[in-house]
């Protein structure tokens, strides 16, 4: 993940830009350009992929659960975006807007993110979050919400570097005893 | 959690000088801004250059630097190098953290201490620039927006002044 600043151009829609310098130092291809797009069931054997690298899990029957509800591109309410760079996908995003929850208005929830190792740290994370927080924002929302564990450093300091803090709920939980 | 003096110390020293990472800064410079003892001061600044945080420069012009990497190094890092938060073994708690309702107290207040670790941990020192620049950019905002409030406030008062 990066602390990169966004990028000017990142939008909703296909967001795209050039990859700086940081490539060229860590020996990938000069001048990638990185599009976030809505996710294609072509692309879910990728998507699986990445989570499997990232996580050392692999978890195919809950990406297609997942492609099936949020990656249909019915509902503007919910999206699966991904992020492509030399003809393959490089990281995805999933957030969707969730209603009144515990009299909660609605908002924006993001609650998966992703990036290839070897593609982080120049702004593909923040292109990606920039897209979906425009998508959410056209569906009317003006918040965007998550939840992480606290020992995931890596995306709990992406979202603090969005400028995302503690808001005014608390997460909580028991033992259901069998 | 509650900091001891030499760790809020080291923060504001960091910030400062990762907020102009080019500049040596005078050790002077930051005990009068922050109106601080120079010789408490110096063995803070002297733990941030052996962990490698900063570095020194002698002579004129001299002071010290920010070394580190602003979007790697966490707050929590920073605090880290001046605050122990083991476990404290039972021969140096108070007998009543010892009994069943200090033990029940002590799980809760673990669980503050752990999620302000947590964000301690999760705040770089780049996310926090950036925040203290908002929190600036703001105050000046607000200021300029008070301004011409205060300005027409003062000229009610001077006005009910004349007439009375």
């Amino acid at each position: 993940m990066t602390t990169d600043s966004l990028p000017a151009d990142a939008s909703g829609g296909a967001a795209r830009r050039r990859v700086g310098k940081k490539e060229e130092q860590a020996g990938r291809v000069a001048a990638t350009t990185i599009a976030v797009r809505a996710v294609r069931r072509t692309d879910l054997e990728q998507v699986i992929e990445i989570d499997a690298v990232v996580t050392g899990l692999e978890k195919s029957g809950y990406w297609r659960s997942i492609f099936q509800r949020y990656g249909d591109g019915e509902r503007p309410e919910r999206r699966f975006l991904v992020a492509e760079a030399d003809g393959r996908v490089v990281g995805f995003i999933i957030g969707e807007v969730r209603d009144w929850e515990f009299g909660a208005p609605p908002c924006g929830w993001v609650f998966a993110i992703d990036v290839k190792p070897e593609y982080r740290l120049d702004g593909v994370a923040t292109q990606m979050l920039q897209a979906l927080c425009a998508g959410l924002r056209r569906s009317g929302v003006r918040k965007l919400r998550t939840i992480l564990a606290r020992d995931n450093k890596l995306v709990l300091s992406f979202f603090r570097s969005q400028g995302m803090t503690t808001g005014p709920f608390i997460p909580l939980e028991m033992d259901l005893d069998a | 959690m509650r900091l001891q003096k030499n760790t809020s110390l080291a923060l504001y020293s960091v910030l400062e000088f990762a907020a102009d990472p080019s500049r040596h800064i005078p050790a002077a410079e930051i005990a009068a801004k922050y109106q601080v003892s120079p010789h408490h001061l110096a063995k803070v600044l002297s733990e941030l250059a052996r962990s490698g945080i900063v570095e020194s420069a002698r002579g004129v012009g001299g002071g010290y630097r920010f070394a580190g990497n602003v979007r790697r190094i966490t707050l929590m890092d920073i605090i880290h190098l001046f605050e122990d938060f083991s476990t404290p073994p039972a021969e140096r708690r108070e007998p009543s953290d010892l009994t069943p309702i200090g033990m029940g107290l002590g799980v809760v207040l673990n669980e503050i201490d752990e999620i302000a670790k947590a964000t301690l941990g999760s705040i770089t020192l780049a996310t926090m620039l950036r925040m203290i620049e908002r929190q600036q950019r703001a105050e000046t905002g607000a200021a300029r927006a008070a301004g011409p409030e205060r300005a027409s406030t003062r000229r009610r008062e001077v006005r009910a002044e004349g007439s009375a």
